[in-house]
């Protein structure tokens, strides 16, 4: 009889990484379901592309490093790089510059640190931030102005030849500053109501932009649903937000209220897609909310006295950074122990 | 109902239990030979005492430990002992163990049993001395000698006993069977394991998919103290330490055991061996073992000898070789691979999975871990399985076991949700593997190193003792040159030998000095002899004088024999003295020719 040999447990059920990441791509589609209802065909042609470089430069460098080709990119984690990128990137954002991203993305922060599980840093907010200090201007000038795709929104063809043509001449008529940008620059001069007049606004939170978070919120809640996500980082991140709001941002006429850093930018995106990134994010629950709630703590300070209006791409890379310490300080109490193990361990190797 | 707690993580797996309760336990067959390891429980292994050739009748101790932890080991049957010999054992490395071959002669002839009749009235010692006899250890899987947990230390009151009927593993319906077959031997054996331990409160717990086993216990315990607890199923609720946290809200302390925290765990066929032990006086010969898996046609669960082999088992269940892929002992997340059928069935075998290529699969090729932290969600010690991988892989043991690695029970729960299909479990033997070897390395060049410091310490000690005796003499020696110099010198300005060798001459010395001082009081009383002469005095003096003299010159020989660089002082002196008793006796001679005279001289004057 030749029986298989093995090591325990003989039964597996699990949800491989390529069905995990499908369920990213998958719950992030209702988000970008709403970003082209109300912004156009412009997430989505960025999105397409994003995802096909991306995977093309994961399959190039690959195969520079001797790897096994379609064994890695069947995992899809490219394929989600490429989509966070595109997702979050500006509408009108030129070929080159989201090419940029991708490829620093993937080449820079993922392969060089080793690929797959290896890079300390989430390699599609290092592509963005790169492209954000790199291209400043073109970073903040190219969001689409709120126009739903059966009202106003430029046409498919004209929004792709715009994004992939070689000079942006047309597209100032199509573009608007996005809402947390607006309230930044004109709530010096005016009061809250005033600000709130500009058409980036509309009636309710932030023209377009309320729908697209509320979208992701509702992908990320399917993701916690799945049990894909903990629920630890995004509420964290959300309330490091909210608190910080609510006791500094509480006057209307000098900083952006609550509703807005919630509903208008990256925020639910940020909170269920990007922060959520496993391998770089902090790995026990109680290290799950420090990080998540430092990521929104840092979100509310670099939006409200930093220079940029958004600032997940850098909240999340800093605290990255922190994810060693974090994890050293906040493993789990384990059962039959009366207190964790914290910090490294000791140089004698004595037992607590 | 009694509260209960729930443990962290935790995972349901299919439990694929169905297949083996659907038929009541069938007694297996007697095999053609019986292949009966001597080691079957933690401990030493037991000795033979039996011979090949020898006859033996069912239940008849065929090997026993003398010395150290163990439990007997009893025919299964009666029959002829064939050989005693190394045979492929249940074991997860494929081990070969010495195991005695029994050939069965049918007859199933009994040794005389003595039941207990009334196990309450004899000393406690006694009954956990019968079951120990009877070849008792822990049928849930360690094999532990129950007698030996049955006593806990003095200071370690068992509170609670627990007997473990949640049966997690998938596959594994033997305890589910016997609880449903067998509730009142469970109960009496339980009561027996009560009768010594007295705990104030006896639970056995139960997972709720066993509806029949909770329904013939419930029934059992009519008219008992003993509470049957229902506890929702979840893998791996029949851990021992998560058991004790369902059923109690303790946590037994790592590295310890439930009675530390007064918690006592046995398993509801170790109960029913007991009760059989104690009420029938028969030893531990058989155990219920399921065999199931799609390999085998009619799975179930059988009544097996100790000794039966695998293969005769799976043949009664009706076995497909070609459909039989994977054979496992044990349950799919904790058991192990078999590599061959024909190992015997041993105390602790429970169950026995045939399984086909598409009901174990092969698990697909290892991906890089990405952290995703399911294996952390599942894991019911609340370890962080994604950090003990990554220092595993990475061999920071220090790391791992900083993180608690051996407080890992193997459950495989972690592995069994990985995405990325990476053996964490195997890891973590590697890991633990590694780290008892360096241990026992480390202590081994802890002690070689000790012995070796011990040595270097003693030589250095002996060398320094060596070295203070040799200055020490150096020293004495010196000293000795200088005083010897020093007096030289002072013997060569008084003309005197004087000298630390030659302390008889020193002694000369002195005679002479005394000899000097008499002489010389001597001369100074002649005048007065002349005068009035003490003719008696002056002989007797000079009868002194020569006596002295002769002791001198005897000494003087001496020292002549023994040195010769003051001889030559000394002759002079001796020759002195010669002159001054010869001096002596002139004067005394003188003094006797006046006498006649001197009445008149000094009475004219």
């Amino acid at each position: 009889m030749a029986l298989i040999q093995q090591s325990s447990p003989h039964a597996h059920k699990a949800r491989p990484t390529s069905r995990v990441m499908l369920w990213v791509i998958l719950a992030a589609l209702p988000g970008l379901l709403a970003q082209t209802l109300f912004f156009g065909w412009g997430n989505l042609i960025n999105v397409i592309w994003c995802v096909a470089l991306a995977m093309t430069t994961e399959a190039a460098i690959l195969k520079l490093r001797n790897k096994p080709v379609s064994f890695f990119l069947r995992d899809n984690t490219a394929a989600v790089t490429g989509l966070l990128l595109g997702l979050s990137l500006p509408q009108f954002a030129p070929w080159w510059m989201s090419g940029i991203a991708v490829i620093t993305a993937i080449v820079v922060a993922k392969q060089l640190y080793g690929g797959l599980g290896s890079n300390p840093f989430n390699p599609a907010m290092v592509g963005y931030a790169l492209v954000l200090v790199s291209f400043p201007v073109a970073m903040t000038t190219n969001w689409a102005e709120p126009a739903t795709l059966w009202a106003g929104a430029p046409g498919f063809r004209d929004t792709l030849s715009t994004i992939f043509s070689a000079s942006q001449t047309a597209i100032d008529g199509w573009t608007m500053a996005t809402p947390l940008d607006e309230y930044k620059h004109k709530i010096a001069t005016h009061t809250g109501a005033e600000v709130l007049q500009h058409p980036t606004f509309g009636d309710q939170v932030a023209r377009g932009w309320e729908w697209v978070n509320l979208a992701f919120l509702l992908g990320g809640l399917v993701l916690i649903g799945l049990k894909i996500i903990t629920w630890h980082i995004p509420v964290a991140f959300l309330a490091g937000i909210g608190v910080m709001s609510l006791a500094f941002g509480s006057n209307a006429d000098q900083y952006a209220p609550l509703q807005l850093h919630l509903l208008a930018g990256g925020t639910m995106l940020g909170a269920f897609f990007i922060a959520t990134d496993p391998v770089s994010a902090a790995t026990s629950h109680q290290g799950k909310l420090i990080y998540g709630a430092s990521i929104g703590i840092l979100i509310y300070l670099i939006r409200t006295w930093g220079n940029y209006p958004d600032a997940v791409a850098f909240s999340v890379l800093l605290m990255n950074f922190a994810v060693p310490f974090i994890d050293h300080y906040t493993p789990p109490r384990t059962y039959g122990h009366h207190k964790a193990r914290r910090g490294l361990p000791s140089k004698n190797g004595a037992k607590s | 109902m009694s509260q209960l707690w729930d443990f962290s993580g935790g995972i349901h797996p299919p439990e694929n239990k169905i297949q083996s309760t659907r038929r009541p336990i069938r007694t297996a067959g007697i095999p053609e030979r019986l292949i009966i390891p001597l080691q079957q429980h933690i401990g030493v292994q037991a000795e033979a005492i039996v011979n090949v050739g020898d006859r033996v009748l069912k239940g008849q101790k065929i090997a026993d430990v003398t010395a150290g932890m163990g439990v007997p080991v009893h025919a299964p049957t009666s029959g002829t002992i064939q050989a005693i010999e190394l045979q492929p054992v249940p074991h997860p490395s494929g081990m070969s163990d010495l195991c005695v071959i029994l050939q069965p002669d049918g007859k199933e002839e009994w040794v005389d049993l003595h039941p207990v009749e009334n196990y309450q009235k004899h000393d406690r010692e006694e009954v956990l001395q019968l079951i120990r006899d009877a070849g008792i250890s822990g049928m849930g899987g360690a094999g532990f000698p129950t007698t030996i947990k049955l006593r806990p230390p003095r200071d370690r009151k068992v509170e609670t006993l627990i007997l473990n009927g949640a049966e997690c593993e998938p596959y594994i319906t033997a305890d589910d069977m016997t609880m449903r077959e067998y509730a009142a031997e469970v109960v009496s054996g339980m009561q027996v394991m009560a009768w010594i331990l007295r705990p104030s409160r006896c639970v056995i717990g139960i997972e709720d998919n066993k509806p029949e086993a909770i329904a013939a216990l419930r029934e059992a315990i009519q008219g008992t103290q003993i509470e049957v607890t229902v506890v929702p199923t979840k893998y791996p609720s029949g851990g021992e330490k998560q058991l004790v946290h369902i059923l109690t809200g303790l946590e037994v302390p790592s590295g310890g055991i439930p009675a530390d925290i007064g918690v006592m765990c046995q398993n509801v066929g170790t109960a029913v061996a007991v009760s059989r032990a104690i009420h029938e006086g028969k030893p531990l010969i058989s155990r219920i073992v399921t065999i199931t898996g799609d390999a085998v046609q009619e799975a179930g669960n059988f009544e097996a000898m100790l000794g039966t082999p695998v293969s005769a088992l799976l043949s009664e269940a009706g076995l497909q070789p070609n459909r039989l892929n994977r054979m496992v002992q044990g349950g799919p997340m904790m058991g192990y691979t078999l590599s061959t059928d024909a190992v015997p069935i041993v105390k602790t075998s429970n169950c026995v999975i045939a399984a086909t290529a598409q009901e174990l699969q092969t698990p697909p090729p290892e991906q890089p871990c990405i952290r995703c932290g399911q294996c952390a969600e599942v894991c019911p010690m609340e370890l962080l399985p994604q950090q003990l991988f990554w220092y595993s892989k990475a061999e920071e043991f220090e790391k791992a076991e900083h993180l608690n690695l051996f407080d890992c029970i193997e459950c495989g729960a972690c592995s069994y949700v990985c995405p990325s299909s990476i053996p964490l479990v195997q890891y973590y033997r590697f890991a633990k593997g590694e780290i008892r070897t360096q241990r026992e390395e480390q202590l081994k060049s802890d002690r070689a190193r000790e012995r070796f410091e011990a040595r270097q310490a003693r030589l250095e000690r002996e060398q320094q003792e060596k070295e203070q005796r040799r200055k020490e003499r150096a020293k004495a020696a010196a000293e000795a040159q200088a005083k010897k110099k020093a007096e030289a010198e002072q013997a060569a300005a008084e003309g005197e030998a004087v000298d630390d060798r030659a302390a008889k001459a020193a002694l000369v010395q002195q005679a002479l000095e005394r000899k000097k001082a008499k002489t010389a009081q001597t001369k100074a009383e002649a005048p007065a002899a002349q005068e009035k002469p003490d003719i008696e005095a002056l002989e007797k003096q000079v009868t002194q004088a020569e006596a002295k003299l002769n002791t001198m010159q005897g000494m003087l020989d001496e020292a002549k024999a023994q040195q010769a660089d003051n001889v030559e002082k000394l002759e002079r002196a001796v020759a002195k003295n010669h002159d001054r008793v010869k001096r002596a006796k002139d004067a005394l001679a003188e003094a006797r020719k006046k006498i006649p005279a001197e009445p008149e001289t000094p009475s004219s004057e």
